[in-house]
């Protein structure tokens, strides 16, 4: 018999706590997939952040710090700095990411740091129930956006790929979705670009991956997979934004 | 060794440099921009790195991160930065990091001056941050023993995996005083085998974290925390006292106010007065036994404070109603001269003799 598919050694063996349908529990796999196929797993530290991926620590099979929120960039910077020959990652979400901790992640890009961010892009608040996200599309509705986003009262969208790259110290920067198989063997392939821009030193990567939230969106998980074709993927277009030439 | 002329700002860092620290992260304020600057020119000297983070937010959790990788780590600012620093200070001590935090406190509320003071006491004794946790807090009051502190405030972080603050007045960064350095190179840092650098295939992950999701889980950690700060309460409570046995009253104070406060109770006593001072050098753990050496006919014991009253809190603790308290105090980034404590010294023993 051949093994066509088995559970990555880059995850612990513990039950997440992922609603059903939720994609994070994919972009895990892929994350930990590349640890994997890249051997690195043994030399990584990852940071988790505040938000559904909070408990990350206990599913990535390295050493992990858990950070305060939006402080990932920051945490990681910290430790990339004492042990730049480890690989360091940060596990975001887009109200820890493109909310709280804008300053941490656009000054990370900044300086250049050997880092790598996974950016899970849902555009919505999970952790906490359902609340409004700066990357909440316009008309979605959020329990702190009743009646839909409002352009003139809570602003557009914030599209942080886009914004990111138009920093020098960012190197690669792609955005990437789930909700297809092609899609997410695209994704696993940025992915594992992005980690290589960090180990060949060339400075700062992210990869932005859209995601799904059934639970707050209020939609099936087959709904919210259509959802986020239909609604995010002409916001948030899906393509690389910035990617040195020999990792092309 | 010998001894160097150095500015306390100075010297804290060539301290920290001393006891093995290679990693700083900070942030531009004043009184205290000597040590991002300091730090900035040397550590690249010694294989370290420094770090001029966006805010005092980021530079903490910098610290986070290098202290969860193993390393002896500093970072430094002045009472509103540090103030921001809160969030991270509170997470160092719920993930057990160790990590020397430096406050070269000025005036406050809100921006308030760049004016030396003490009116971090309550933010730096009482936490400052959330949950239920404490800091190791040492209040130097002149540079030799900010070099010192500051040196066992890296071995005490890393014994006790916790942040320790030192805690000094903008006096103390500002003035240059001769120093000695105690020779550390039989040293050896200690091991860190939590610390995050990479499994190497050797061990199960190690994770540093605050968070337990569980109730229970999250009040064993809490008793473990508590049992560790009583280990420290018992262990490292520091005091300079003097007079308590036939003093009619005794003057409490710590950092550059004790220094004032040791020239005033000179002049009381060319004039018949007997004073005696308790100098708190832990703020926390706090000296509270100390008091109980002041002897029963004590008139009581004055505060001497550059804030409105803060310590004033753990004196009356420590007294628990045996004697009064009095408090002195000048704020806004003034000093209290040894003439205002010697008024107020008379005034509370009733006038001149």
């Amino acid at each position: 018999m051949t093994v066509v598919f088995e559970r990555t050694t880059g995850l612990t063996e513990v039950e997440t706590h992922y609603c059903p349908g939720c994609t994070h529990g994919i972009i895990h796999r892929l994350v930990a997939e590349v640890l994997v196929e890249l051997d690195i797993l043994d030399d990584t530290i990852g940071v988790c952040p505040v938000g559904c991926s909070v408990l990350a620590y206990k599913y990535f099979n390295c050493d992990m710090q858990q950070a305060a929120h939006g402080r990932a960039p920051a945490v990681a910077t910290g430790a990339k700095r004492v042990h730049p020959d480890k690989f360091v990652f940060t596990y975001q979400g887009d109200g820890d990411l493109a909310s709280i901790g804008t300053a941490e992640i656009v000054h990370a890009a900044h300086r250049g740091e050997k880092i790598s961010t996974i950016f899970v892009n849902n555009a919505i608040y999970g952790m906490t129930g359902g609340q409004m996200a700066p990357t909440t599309l316009i008309g979605q509705k959020a329990t702190t956006a009743p009646y839909g986003r409002d352009e003139e009262t809570m602003g557009m969208p914030l599209r942080m790929s886009e914004m990111l790259a138009t920093i020098d110290g960012a190197k690669f920067v792609e955005r990437v979705s789930v909700d297809t198989p092609a899609n997410i063997r695209k994704a696993k392939r940025a992915i594992k670009k992005c980690f290589q821009v960090q180990l060949e030193g060339k400075g700062f990567g992210i990869v932005e991956v859209l995601s799904t939230c059934p639970t707050n969106w209020g939609l099936t998980p087959v709904e919210s997979l259509k959802w986020l074709k239909e609604n995010m993927i002409p916001y948030y277009p899906l393509g690389n934004f910035k990617s040195p030439e020999e990792v092309e | 060794m010998e001894k160097v002329l150095m500015k306390g700002n100075e010297a804290v860092c060539a301290a920290a440099i001393a006891a093995g620290c290679k990693y700083f992260f900070g942030y531009p304020i004043t009184p205290q921009n000597e040590i991002p600057e300091y730090m900035a020119r040397e550590l690249p000297k010694v294989g370290g790195t420094f770090i001029q983070a966006e805010s005092e937010v980021a530079a903490i959790n910098m610290v986070y991160g290098a202290a969860g990788a193993g390393a002896r780590v500093m970072t430094s600012s002045s009472s509103p930065g540090v103030a921001l620093k809160q969030e991270g200070i509170s997470y160092c001590a719920g993930a057990e990091l160790p990590a020397v935090i430096v406050n070269m406190m000025r005036g406050g509320p809100g921006l308030g001056s760049i004016q030396p003071s003490q009116t971090d006491y309550f933010q730096a004794t009482r936490g400052g941050g959330n949950g239920d946790y404490k800091t190791l807090v040492l209040a130097p009051a002149d540079v030799q023993e900010l070099v010192d502190l500051t040196i066992e405030g890296f071995d005490k972080a890393d014994y006790y995996r916790n942040p320790v603050m030192i805690l000094g007045d903008g006096f103390i960064g500002q003035m240059m005083e001769p120093v000695v350095f105690k020779d550390r190179s039989d040293v050896e840092l200690p091991e860190k085998p939590w610390a995050t650098s990479g499994t190497k295939g050797e061990r199960k992950p190690n994770i540093i974290n605050s968070l337990y999701l569980g109730a229970e889980e999250l009040e064993e950690h809490n008793i473990h925390l508590q049992a560790k700060y009583a280990e420290m309460a018992k262990n490292e409570v520091k005091v300079e006292s003097f007079g308590l046995e036939d003093a009619e009253l005794v003057i409490a104070a710590y950092g550059t106010t004790s220094r004032i406060c040791k020239t005033a109770i000179s002049k009381l006593e060319k004039e018949g007065y007997k004073v005696g001072l308790i100098r708190p050098i832990s703020l926390w753990p706090y000296p509270f036994n100390e008091f109980e050496k002041i002897n029963d006919d004590c008139k009581g014991v004055l505060t001497v404070e550059m804030n409105t009253g803060q310590m004033t809190d753990d004196v009356q603790i420590a007294l628990n109603g045996r004697m009064p308290s009095y408090f002195y105090g000048r704020t806004g980034g003034m000093a209290p001269t040894p003439e205002e404590i010697v008024n107020k010294v008379k005034e509370i023993l009733g006038g001149d003799r």
